[in-house]
């Protein structure tokens, strides 16, 4: 087809123009891409933050209230749970596993967590995800510590150090300090890029040992904790999870609320999307600007090329041609565009994955184009043809009034 | 067409502008004989280029009748005119005859690759050999290659020649092609495309203030006898 051949000599011809406009629209759709993955990534982190809990069981509260102050260590529980309600419900036959949560002490700003050993065992996130270490093991004696990566770079501690666990999340000496019962750090957990990294965990006993009066000679084995603040829940079956969650609302003997931490999750990130909405807003309208920059590269080149409609004009091409031939230029150029986009963003992805991984905890993961993407891509391939319809339309008509001569 | 009706029949032909009031063109009667070398003559502003541009179909006139080649262009379509002119006409503008982009090779061999019936009027002989041949006798042959920038303004013209001649045109229409040459370049420059014209059987209509030239074509007309608008 001679109008393909004309076409991609005459955007060569203008080779830095037509490079610059690819670029534009490379750039532009890029962007998109790459907003839209970190978007999506963050989402599913988000909603991934715990994984495998088929239900957090708190006392009687807002559900938002409970995912914040279990998941991500944000406010404070008004009620605790008695240890025993605990004990009777983790005993119902289609619970398979639960892992006790007691809030409220703090360390420099760090939650501390008072938990057992099965934390380490059934806590999962990102799917299947579970909490390792990237130094020493999990609490065994009352005075063991582990704590978060986070808190471990930011307070510069390292294995075996001693510390001390205040009460109330709070930041320096503010309140009444539990110096009675100084702590020794056994573990370090590995990153996960979750609120898991900012909180300090030790055992139920020694949470409960904080708090009594002479904690002097203390023993493991002496020590009952009464009440703890959550619990997180897994099934046996996925089946019964709202039964299970039903009976749990209902329990008679002291008001309790269960939920099923992806919907509180999901409805969470909803009121957050704010920001998510704007940043695609503000892509969205960079890709508008990379267009504009197209339509004024081929709009101020239409007077150049005047004599060149002419000439074809004067070979026998009919006026539709002209009109072919410069949609058929903006189209190529969106298309190089778009694929310049899908390359720039795939690779600044792979290339800046790990840094955005360990820098922000956010895990690019999953595919990199998706239906989103594929709707971008075919919606600026359909705009930037449209588009091209402006400039094309002007040159047809100049065309057909300039007929054989161009007066300029 | 008989033998005897001409190339060109043209009879009160009226053709106005878009928003103007006056008609730049009321051609009462003007035919060309087929096999002619007609040299047209008159100052800018005459209607040349506008009688040129109706004749190849790029204008269509408001009123009166135009033939080429036995066949009523004012009953042809907008496309079915530019398939009319890329099959039978030739055109040779004054100047900037060439796409840039393009090389004297690839611009040579257009008309033939928007046009199949000119193609195939090439007949079974190679297409290559052909633009060859012209070239030969235009003197270009080693310009082929060359991008059009980098030639001069008397070979562009050949160049433009040679295309507007690839595939056995009728006819050929020139908007005075020879006025950016030089007086010796201009000579050479008609007898070669009269030489070429003759070996093609191709009418030439040929327009121009400069009537230093008259004297080498077949017949020749002042703009004035054809055109009665009053401008």
């Amino acid at each position: 087809m001679i109008f393909l051949k004309l076409a991609l000599k005459s955007l060569k011809n203008r080779m830095l123009a037509t490079g610059l406009t690819v670029l534009s629209i490379s750039l532009s759709i890029g962007l998109l891409l790459t907003v839209e993955r970190a978007q999506r990534a963050a989402e599913d982190g988000f909603n991934q933050t715990i994984s495998k809990t088929d239900l957090i069981v708190g006392a009687r509260s807002g559900p938002l209230q409970l995912v914040l102050y279990t998941v991500f260590n944000i406010g404070n529980a008004t009620h605790n749970i008695s240890f025993s309600t605990y004990q009777e419900i983790a005993k119902h036959p289609a619970i398979a596993w639960t892992i006790p949560y007691s809030l409220g002490d703090g360390h420099r700003g760090f939650r501390v967590v008072g938990t057992n050993q099965d934390f380490f065992k059934y806590y999962h996130f990102r799917k299947n995800q579970k909490v390792g270490f990237a130094a020493g093991r999990p609490f065994q004696e009352l005075t063991d510590v582990v704590i978060g990566s986070e808190v471990a770079r930011q307070l510069q501690y390292k294995m075996g150090q001693n510390i001390v666990v205040s009460h109330g999340v709070t930041k320096e000496e503010g309140f009444q300090h539990h110096d009675d019962l100084p702590f020794q750090i056994s573990g370090i957990m590995a990153a996960t890029g979750t609120p898991l990294d900012r909180a300090v965990y030790i055992s139920l006993e020694a949470m409960e040992a904080l708090h009594l009066e002479h904690s002097e000679n203390l023993k493991k084995e002496n020590i009952k904790p009464d009440a703890i603040t959550s619990f997180f829940v897994g099934t046996h079956s996925r089946l019964d999870i709202l039964k299970l969650q039903r009976e749990i609302n209902a329990f008679a003997k002291e008001p309790l609320l269960a939920i099923i931490p992806g919907v509180a999750l999901a409805e969470l990130w909803e009121g957050l999307s704010y920001a998510e909405r704007i940043l695609r807003l503000i892509s969205l309208m960079v890709l508008i600007v990379g267009f504009m920059a197209m339509l004024i590269a081929l709009t101020t080149t239409l007077n150049e090329r005047r004599r060149e409609m002419a000439i074809l004009r004067a070979v026998g091409a009919q006026s539709k041609h002209i009109l072919g031939l410069l949609v058929f230029e903006s189209a190529l150029l969106t298309f190089l565009g778009v694929v310049g986009g899908v390359i720039l963003s795939l690779g600044l992805v792979a290339a800046l994955a790990p840094w955005i991984e360990s820098k922000f905890g956010l895990y690019l993961a999953g595919s990199a184009l998706t239906q989103t993407e594929l709707f971008y891509i075919l919606g600026a391939l359909a705009a930037g043809t449209v588009i091209g319809l402006i400039p094309a339309f002007k040159a047809q008509n100049q065309a057909l009034k300039d007929g054989l001569s161009v007066r300029f | 067409m008989s033998l005897n009706s001409p190339l060109i029949e043209i009879r009160d032909l009226h053709f106005t502008y878009e928003g103007q009031a006056t008609p730049t063109l009321f051609v009462p009667e003007f035919t060309v004989d087929s096999g002619e070398e007609l040299f047209l003559f008159g100052p800018s502003g005459s209607g040349k280029t506008t009688l040129l541009e109706i004749i190849s179909g790029v204008l269509a006139p408001q009123s009166g009748c135009l033939r080429i080649l036995g066949q009523d262009l004012t009953k042809m379509t907008p496309a079915q005119r530019d398939a009319f002119r890329a099959e039978h006409v030739g055109y040779v503008f004054q100047s900037f005859n060439l796409i840039p982009y393009l090389s004297v090779y690839e611009n040579i061999e257009l008309p033939i690759r928007l046009s199949a019936v000119r193609k195939q009027r090439l007949g079974t002989v190679d297409v290559d050999m052909v633009i060859r041949a012209i070239c030969g006798n235009l003197g270009i042959s080693d310009l082929l290659d060359k991008n059009v920038t980098q030639i001069s303004v008397g070979q562009q013209q050949r160049v433009a020649v040679a295309r507007a001649l690839l595939g056995k045109p009728q006819l050929l229409l020139c908007d005075e092609p020879t006025s950016a040459l030089d007086t010796d370049h201009r000579e050479k420059f008609l007898r070669l495309l009269f030489e070429l014209a003759e070996l093609y059987e191709t009418t030439v209509v040929f327009v121009s203030h400069d009537r230093n030239i008259e004297k080498l074509f077949s017949r020749s007309l002042s703009m004035n006898t054809i055109n009665k608008a009053t401008s």
